[in-house]
């Protein structure tokens, strides 16, 4: 079996964004960029179910501009077999996203594709749902669990009211949550191997796919501010505030 | 064109962010009509024609209905959605899992998570988790828009009688099975949506001292979240973990107690109407963002605050 994970370099989720002051984006020039969260648990995962034999390769990919191939290296580190890095520069939309990783898949022909079931900076929580509509694929979203059984996947999902569990035949599309697995570290002789093994690059332009934005981003703006609020002498005035104030107890 | 709304229900009555779905939809056109998948769903729909905002609604029944997936419900609204201008749904679990693989197959780029309706085909939707507000404005012939349900009060649930129409079922999807759902039934409200959250941090220096915040929690009748120090320190399970790499709440009260104020927990709690921050550091970040900050020792307030709760006459569920 095969598995395809796709990565998204973002702003590190440590970081506080800022807004460019002519309200055209947020600033990204010198800020420390990292793997999207749950995209470290789609590579986690990947990898564990290869340690475990039921897979024989993992492939990491990404789409973005040049240095987003740092992704893919760091999931190289932590135990992706190879790499492939296609190339494109300015904003991708999601749907974009998934129209090339549709091509990439039909090339690959992997059993699954995993990826992070939300992006941390558009936070649109599109892709890997798109993706699975143009293959005509089950998906699976949200996974905080899997299960590999034959050429089916048992995957508990997080919902609202609690945990759902779905049965789906491969080939098939898993996003994946955080609580699924605990990302391991890579280590510096693995970061060292991970330098040698293969990536493929690739041209978004060169694969026939439109990827020209859909949406137009009017403006981005700083969020209200809140007003500075008081500090209280001690738990009493607090609840008194509490209680006569704002009326929220 | 109108605008059609998918419910989301369990046959026999509508979950409520279908309320709030509703009023968004009626704010992009008054033409709202909604449609119904489910199995033996007559009730729902029933239901859903008595809110004034819906103009019409579209029952679509099949055995396969019965338990939703997204695989099952996306061909039944894409044959739809011809006759509409926009297809809209909130922005939970189910939308989220719903609305991109409609907008795929109509090749649509989708409007996420939106909170406000600029006009027609013009949205605010956060980004950053809430620490940048994007206006978004949509290109497409048809738009997709799911809508954060905390952004929109529900509409009015009764007083409308709209007709409703049965119409054929797709087919199905058979590679996805249900198997079951496991709805986790706890007196305590959930964080997403309770009305008071009580939040722990660091500062709480362990598990076991949580108890603490289960207290109040219960004297409250709110929910329990964290920090994520608190839950990579192991004192709690993540899944009450606050912040970008968590949930994302709106209560009207948050109480934070021995947390910093971290970017990353404050992405996930500082739309709360009102914020109070209970910590020894009075140089915490925390209490840039708080209305009410106490620049205390924990295990010295919060029995003092449990003490003054309890002279309270009554306390607010």
């Amino acid at each position: 079996m095969k598995i395809l994970v796709a990565v998204k370099r973002v702003i590190d989720y440590n970081v506080q964004i800022r807004v460019k002051e002519d309200n055209s984006g947020i600033v990204t020039d010198n800020v420390k960029m990292s793997t999207n969260p749950p995209d470290d648990n789609a590579i986690e995962e990947a990898v564990k179910i290869k340690e475990s034999g039921k897979a024989t390769e993992v492939v990491a990919i990404t789409v973005g501009e040049e240095k987003a191939q740092e992704t893919v290296r760091k999931a190289l580190a932590v135990g992706a077999d190879r790499g492939i890095h296609v190339k494109a520069n300015g904003i991708l939309e999601p749907l974009a996203v998934s129209k090339i990783l549709k091509i990439i898949v039909e090339k690959e022909k992997p059993d699954l594709v995993f990826m992070g079931k939300q992006a941390i900076d558009d936070d649109c929580n599109q892709t890997g749902q798109m993706l699975s509509a143009l293959l005509n694929w089950p998906q699976a979203t949200f996974a905080s669990k899997i299960e590999v059984k034959d050429n089916k996947l048992e995957v508990t999902r997080e919902i609202d009211e609690g945990l759902e569990t779905i049965e789906i035949n491969t080939p098939a599309i898993v996003t994946c949550d955080l609580r699924l697995n605990e990302p391991r570290y890579a280590s510096l002789p693995n970061i060292m191997k991970a330098k040698k093994k293969p990536i493929e690059e690739l041209l978004a332009s060169d694969l026939g796919v439109d990827i020209t934005p859909r949406l137009e981003q009017i403006k981005v703006e700083e969020p209200p501010k809140r007003k500075a609020g008081i500090k209280v002498a001690n738990v009493a005035e607090l609840v008194q505030k509490l209680k006569n104030e704002a009326k929220v107890i | 064109m109108a605008v059609l709304l998918i419910a989301e229900h369990n046959n026999k009555e509508l979950k409520p962010f279908t309320l709030n779905a509703a009023t968004a939809a009626s704010q992009i056109d008054a033409e709202v009509h909604a449609v119904v998948i489910g199995h033996n769903s007559g009730e729902a729909a029933k239901k859903l024609s008595e809110l004034p905002v819906i103009k019409k609604v579209l029952n679509v029944e099949a055995t396969y209905y019965e338990n939703y997936t997204a695989e099952n419900f996306a061909p039944v609204v894409i044959k739809l959605a011809e006759n509409y201008s926009h297809v809209v749904c909130s922005a939970n679990t189910f939308g989220k899992n719903l609305m991109p693989r409609i907008a795929a197959h109509l090749d649509t780029s989708q409007v996420s998570d939106i909170i406000k309706v600029l006009g027609p085909d013009t949205f605010l939707r956060p980004i950053y988790a809430g620490n940048a507000f994007a206006t978004i404005k949509s290109n497409d012939a048809k738009k997709c828009v799911t809508i954060r349900p905390t952004s929109f009060d529900p509409c009015e649930s009764t007083g409308g009688s709209a007709p409703i129409e049965n119409i054929d079922s797709s087919e199905e999807f058979s590679n996805t099975k249900f198997i079951k759902r496991e709805e986790i039934k706890s007196d305590r409200p959930e964080l997403g949506t309770a009305r008071i959250v009580v939040s722990g941090g660091r500062g709480m220096q362990s598990g076991d001292n949580f108890k603490l915040i289960t207290e109040v929690a219960d004297k409250l009748g709110a929910a329990i979240g964290a920090s994520r120090a608190a839950v990579d320190a192991g004192y709690i399970s993540n899944d009450h973990q606050v912040g970008q790499t968590g949930k994302v709440v709106v209560p009207d009260l948050y109480i934070a107690i021995g947390i910093s104020g971290a970017i990353q927990h404050l992405a996930g709690m500082k739309e709360s109407k009102i914020i109070v921050a209970i910590n020894k550091d009075g140089e915490a970040p925390i209490f840039s963002v708080a209305d009410y900050g106490l620049e205390a020792d924990l295990f010295e307030a919060i029995p003092q605050f449990m003490e003054e709760l309890n002279k309270l006459n009554t306390i607010q569920k």
